[in-house]
């Protein structure tokens, strides 16, 4: 056959930036008038948008106030201890990249050993240990986005072994711990998070003894924990649901154990397929840590509240919230970005 | 139970079923099977869907649980106990209708998962002996591929090679070619038909009579939760005694 019907060039309208826009903006006539309509409100909204955040907006309020915004009541002198914290969790995110590229399991495995190693120490850093050397910040005084991004990563970290632990529990065999678990899971998301916050305040110092006392912070931090536990066991348990009974009999035909049917082949291929769930329940659990406002804790928004009653700013609402709808937005962006990464690479090769 | 006589019969039992039975419910899948299978045998069962041929093999590894009768496995008895059912399970490896491959790893890993965690070997021991099973069910070059991206055909074989890797002495075959397409049957019989010629003990539930007539000692016929009848390949064609055995075969061999 000749090779010159292959090589011949399609229709110019049809291909290029011309013929993209013909296919996807301008096909039909009222085609045309939505996109003509569309970029009008687009353009007239951020005009608007801008111009207020360029010429009318007083950006004064945030850029005298970012210490506050970032650390709250954080004495200034002891700041470095921050700084230093993300310079760690900095440092650990460019390892952790690096190691993914080389995908050697071993050192996966030690990136994980050092990324717990390295949260512990900065709470121990940003806390203080021993009066001597680092003084202590009581963690009741914590606030500003520092309150916020603590009680967000400590919320997921925590919740989420809590919360596999109890979907394994829900399926147990056992009665007693399958009635614990599911009524665990029941009361808690049959109830609304700030009342497990209120509970939380008032009830935990009630169980634990006097010599455990935990301060706001921390009761705030159990409360959330445990709040999110449940909703990440739901999402689990729908993952294990997913996974076809053959997978459990070719674990158990080759002579693994019940644990390590579960631990290498279930968990791993029902994890997978819940991460968008559990991504979105994690990002919803860090979007409703601004509800420790209601117990008296200063997050994000608390302080942007607080900044917005000072005499010399009054009447600056829109700046500071702005700012801080925008560093949710900018963190919540990150963590769904994280999990489209994850989702695309533990995707290879699924059926 | 009348034991025929063949010439694989002068070995060791490995497996013995005696007065074997199971309900699903109320619903009466096995009814008294009677068994001796000897090392080196090849058994075939066939029989019409829902007769409990499938459900005889999963009852012998505990992928279901008898309620009456004695099973042993290599002189080992099946109880409750989970030490004899982690026993017997190690002895016989298994195949499935629809390969059950682990999806989430690729061919290798499947093939090296259980030596690692259950026999303890070291990782690079695993790997060269699954490798040469790879080498074995002739498709080596396909190691670091993930399931999903392998033929049906090419998935059973791996399937076959993750059973091998854990050295059965007894392989069990649930309707492994079932599920594919014709073109890729015959890759995996020959597969089938290397290990019985090398001297593996099988069951294998098929009604691919082919590989019957040519490697196995001995068909079993199973209607209703019963052998019905069982003879060595060339008898069990060509002289069946059993009504319901004729009309089976008659069914079978017209397709």
């Amino acid at each position: 056959m000749t090779a010159s019907a292959d090589t011949m060039k399609p229709p110019r309208t049809e291909v290029g930036v011309l013929g993209w826009l013909k296919k996807n903006l301008f096909s039909t006539w009222y085609d045309a008038l939505l996109t003509v309509g569309s970029v009008g409100f687009v353009a007239v909204v951020l005009y608007g948008v801008t111009n207020w955040a360029l010429n009318t907006a007083r950006w004064g309020v945030v850029t005298t106030n970012i210490k506050v915004f970032m650390v709250g009541r954080y004495p200034y002198d002891q700041i470095w201890r921050v700084w230093a914290s993300v310079g760690l969790f900095v440092v650990m995110a460019v390892v952790t990249l690096v190691i993914r590229k080389l995908a050697n399991p071993r050192a996966r495995r030690a990136v994980t050993i050092a990324w717990v190693v390295v949260l512990l120490l900065t709470l121990g850093l940003l806390k203080g240990v021993g009066e001597t050397i680092i003084p202590s910040v009581p963690v009741a005084i914590w606030s500003g986005l520092m309150l916020t991004l603590t009680l967000g990563i400590i919320g997921i970290v925590a919740s989420f072994p809590i919360g596999i632990g109890l979907a394994l529990g829900r399926r147990s065999s056992l009665p007693v711990i399958k009635v614990f678990c599911t009524t665990y899971i029941e009361v808690i998301r049959g109830v609304p998070l700030i009342t497990v916050l209120f509970m939380a305040m008032l009830m935990l110092p009630l169980f634990l003894p006097p010599s455990l006392r935990l301060d706001n912070v921390l009761r705030a931090m159990v409360g959330m924990t445990l709040f999110s536990a449940a909703y990440v066991a739901e999402n689990v348990r729908g993952g294990l649901q997913a996974i076809p009974k053959g997978q459990y009999e070719a674990g158990r035909a080759v002579g693994l154990n019940e644990a390590l049917v579960m631990g290498l082949i279930v968990l791993p291929q029902a994890l997978r397929a819940m991460i968008p769930a559990i991504v979105g329940q994690f990002i919803s659990l860090y979007k409703d840590t601004t509800l420790v406002v209601m117990v008296g804790l200063l997050d994000l928004l608390g302080i942007a509240k607080a900044v917005t009653g000072q005499t010399e700013w009054i009447g600056l609402q829109k700046e500071v919230f702005a700012f801080a709808g925008v560093i949710y937005f900018i963190t919540c962006s990150v963590m769904s970005y994280a999990s489209r990464r994850l989702e695309k690479q533990l995707g290879v090769g699924e059926r | 139970m009348e034991n025929e006589r063949h010439e694989a019969s002068d070995g060791q039992d490995m497996i013995v079923c005696r007065e074997v039975h199971k309900w699903f419910g109320d619903f009466h899948v096995l009814r008294g099977i009677n068994l001796i299978v000897k090392k080196g045998e090849v058994v075939v069962i066939c029989g019409p869907s829902g007769s409990g041929k499938s459900t005889l093999i999963r009852t012998i590894n505990r992928l279901e649980e008898h309620q009456q009768g004695d099973i042993f496995v290599d002189g080992i008895e099946l109880t409750h106990d989970i030490r004899n059912v982690h026993a017997i399970r190690q002895e016989i490896g298994m195949v499935f209708q629809h390969f059950n491959l682990f999806p989430h790893l690729t061919a290798l890993q499947n093939v090296t998962l259980a030596p690692i965690y259950v026999r303890r070997w070291s990782k690079d021991k695993a790997e060269g002996v699954a490798r040469q099973l790879l080498e074995r069910v002739g498709i080596p070059e396909q190691a670091d591929k993930h399931p999903g991206q392998l033929s049906g055909g090419q998935q059973q074989r791996v399937a076959i090679a993750r059973a091998l890797a854990m050295q059965p002495k007894i392989m069990f075959f649930d309707e492994p070619t079932s599920a594919l397409d014709p073109e890729m049957i015959k890759e995996v019989l020959d597969v089938m038909i290397e290990l019985a010629k090398a001297g593996m003990t099988m069951i294998v539930v098929t009604h691919e009579m082919g590989f019957a007539r040519e490697v196995s000692n001995r068909i079993i016929f199973f209607d209703e939760g019963n052998i019905v009848e069982q003879a060595p390949p060339d008898k069990f064609f060509t002289h069946a005694k059993e009504e319901r055995t004729k009309l089976f075969l008659s069914q079978i061999l017209t397709q």
